[in-house]
């Protein structure tokens, strides 16, 4: 019999099988089902309908409102309240109030809550967010998050994976945002539909794990069911810190089945740029000189981690915002939101002419926080540009690194970040 | 399963019909379906709404309902009446919500090319038939798997369990 994969050898484990093979039908244990209030409310009443207003275990749960808070209008302020009252009346200890809160997917991570060999299910797409730290994480709809809160487990089938190598090593100004772009550009948003998007290779050794959570976010961008990164030295020293130990780690056996694989060399790989209306709709940056924009947007799930924040702030140190532009920066937690604080980021943005705002999805869906206007153009480090997705339906979104957001907001064009990303290197060795 | 449908089709040839399509984030504050309907495919068809009538059909291309796990997309098209999404293939998540639901998302992969819209169709489910009426041709599809046709018999996942709970099985 052939091996299994990371994946499978975790669904294995968690529906009380030795193994699993492709396409099984499964009932996978939940370790975690994590709540925001855009999708748990509509959860809650179909139990409440159906008399099961119930938690199978409150201390598997974690609720965070990170969409339309701090409340963006009246019926916003309802679906906070409406998670909120739940979660006091069933008891459930992790919760993160406006202010203390973040994004969630960004969040659980950081408070040590992604556990390696784990399950773990959200009522929102980029919870294979959670797959760099070598568990199972996807997204569900209300549905299966009203299931998977009343019961704490549910049905699956077995995905088949996809392995991607990545070999050789990222040059300066070109990211883990570009490598998953590049990826999703050569497969399209189907390209891995229905299967887990396994990432190996020597390169990811040197990846710390918010470098990796970039690639496992998207996952869902090019149809996937999860994206995953075994746990290994980086995992185990981040989860440390947290004061996490003591849980499996899995590795796909040699001899484990694939049903596709790709290789991307990152030594030649340069950045990408999403053009509209795909995620999939990638380009060599070159090709996007002389697009006007008039918002660059950082933030969201993908990129508005610290590492995404310092990484613009270099190119942004000393630069002004381009006139015309609005660039607005919008953290991924509140953690993150004090440790940027701290380390100056803040001023270098503010005094460069863009706007700081407290951590949510903000606009990566249309929200709140830059709305895109019609005719207007955005590039954002988010993950998704479909028609409407910032805002009006007449507007474009282009999707890439931050390090490309930031360079395109002083020049007011699409911008390749290297060059200001290697002179940024050069003043801080000097 | 049901009996025989017959409706409409209202066709959408392109691939990857997204759900901020379907549903605009904008309205994701509302779970009422009938005010959801009201919205639905508003940024890419602005008549949908008014011209959907209940029973019709929805027909796309590959890869529908992709991008977010919002449920609104299926409540939205459901409470504007579509009786069931016929499509050449499906995003993942579009096709569990369909089926935690009990609501038909056939897969019939190039239906897309071969219908024109406002084509009346009937929809066979039992047999895994979706008929032209317009052209008389058959389109096939596979049958729903067993454990989504229980869910179906009991309406929804949630009242699936309560039974399955009710007659004593944990698993």
């Amino acid at each position: 019999m052939p091996g299994m994969t990371i994946t499978e050898k975790v669904l294995a484990a968690h529906s009380g099988n030795d193994r699993v093979e492709l396409g099984q039908l499964i009932e996978a244990e939940l370790d975690l089902v994590l709540c925001h209030e855009i999708t748990t409310p509509a959860a809650i009443s179909m139990l409440e309908r159906r008399g099961m207003d119930r938690v199978f275990d409150p201390a598997k749960i974690v609720a965070v409102p990170d969409h339309f808070v701090p409340n963006k209008d009246i019926q916003a302020a309802a679906l906070a309240s409406r998670l909120r009252d739940w979660v006091k009346r069933h008891g459930i200890d992790r919760y993160f109030e406006v202010g203390r809160n973040g994004i969630a997917h960004v969040l659980i991570a950081e408070e040590g809550f992604v556990v390696p060999g784990s399950t773990i299910v959200a009522g929102d797409s980029h919870t294979c967010n959670a797959g760099a730290f070598g568990c199972f994480a996807t997204g569900v709809g209300s549905t299966d998050l009203a299931a998977a809160i009343y019961a704490g487990r549910l049905w699956f089938r077995v995905p088949g994976s996809m392995r991607i190598t990545l070999t050789g090593e990222l040059q300066a100004g070109v990211y883990p945002k570009d490598v998953i772009l590049e990826v999703i550009r050569r497969i399209g948003v189907d390209g891995a539909n229905s299967l887990a998007m396994e990432w190996v290779g020597p390169a990811l050794e040197e990846w710390s794990m918010e470098d990796r959570m970039t690639l496992t976010n998207m996952a869902i961008e090019a149809g996937a069911k999860t994206g995953v990164i075994a746990a290994d030295e980086t995992t185990r020293a981040y989860l440390a810190e947290r004061g996490v130990t003591g849980y499996p780690e899995y590795r796909s056996d040699p001899d484990a089945v694939y049903l596709s694989e790709e290789e991307v060399d990152l030594d030649s790989l340069e950045p990408v740029v999403a053009f509209p209306h795909l995620p999939s709709n990638g380009r060599p940056v070159g090709e996007g000189k002389g697009i006007r924009i008039d918002q660059a947007y950082i933030g969201s799930c993908t990129n508005a981690r610290l590492s995404d924040l310092r990484e613009a702030a270099a190119v942004m140190r000393g630069r002004k915002v381009a006139p015309g532009v609005r660039m607005i920066v919008v953290p991924a937690t509140s953690r993150i939101w004090r440790q940027a604080m701290r380390e100056g980021l803040w001023d270098i943005f503010s005094e460069a002419g863009a706007v700081v705002a407290n951590a949510s999805c903000g606009a990566c869906l249309g929200g709140y926080m830059g709305v895109v206007g019609e005719g207007e153009v955005c590039l954002s480090s988010t993950n998704r540009n479909f028609v409407g997705r910032m805002g009006h339906p007449k507007s474009e979104v282009y999707l890439a690194s931050p390090a490309t957001v930031a360079a395109s907001a002083i020049t007011g064009e699409i911008t390749d970040p290297r060059p200001f990303v290697e002179a940024a290197r050069r003043v801080r060795a000097a | 399963m049901s009996d025989v449908m017959t409706g409409r089709a209202h066709v959408y040839p392109r691939a990857d019909i997204n759900t901020d399509e379907i549903i605009p984030a904008r309205y994701l504050m509302v779970d009422d379906e009938a005010e959801l309907a009201r919205h639905a495919m508003e940024d890419i068809d602005p008549g949908f709404g008014s011209k959907v009538q209940p029973g019709d059909f929805v027909v796309a291309g590959a890869n529908f309902g992709c991008g977010s796990s919002r449920e609104h997309a299926l409540w939205a098209l459901r409470g504007a009446g579509v009786a069931a999404v016929i499509a050449d293939s499906y995003s993942r998540i579009f096709l569990r919500n369909a089926i935690n639901n009990g609501y038909l998302a056939l897969e019939v992969p190039g239906i897309a090319a071969a219908v024109t819209d406002g084509a009346r169709l009937e929809v066979r489910p039992t047999e895994g038939l979706v008929r032209d009426l317009d052209t008389g041709r058959d389109h096939r599809f596979a049958q729903l798997p067993d454990f989504a046709v229980e869910i179906r018999r009991h309406g929804h996942l949630l009242d699936y369990l309560r039974a399955r709970e009710a007659a004593g099985e944990s698993r």
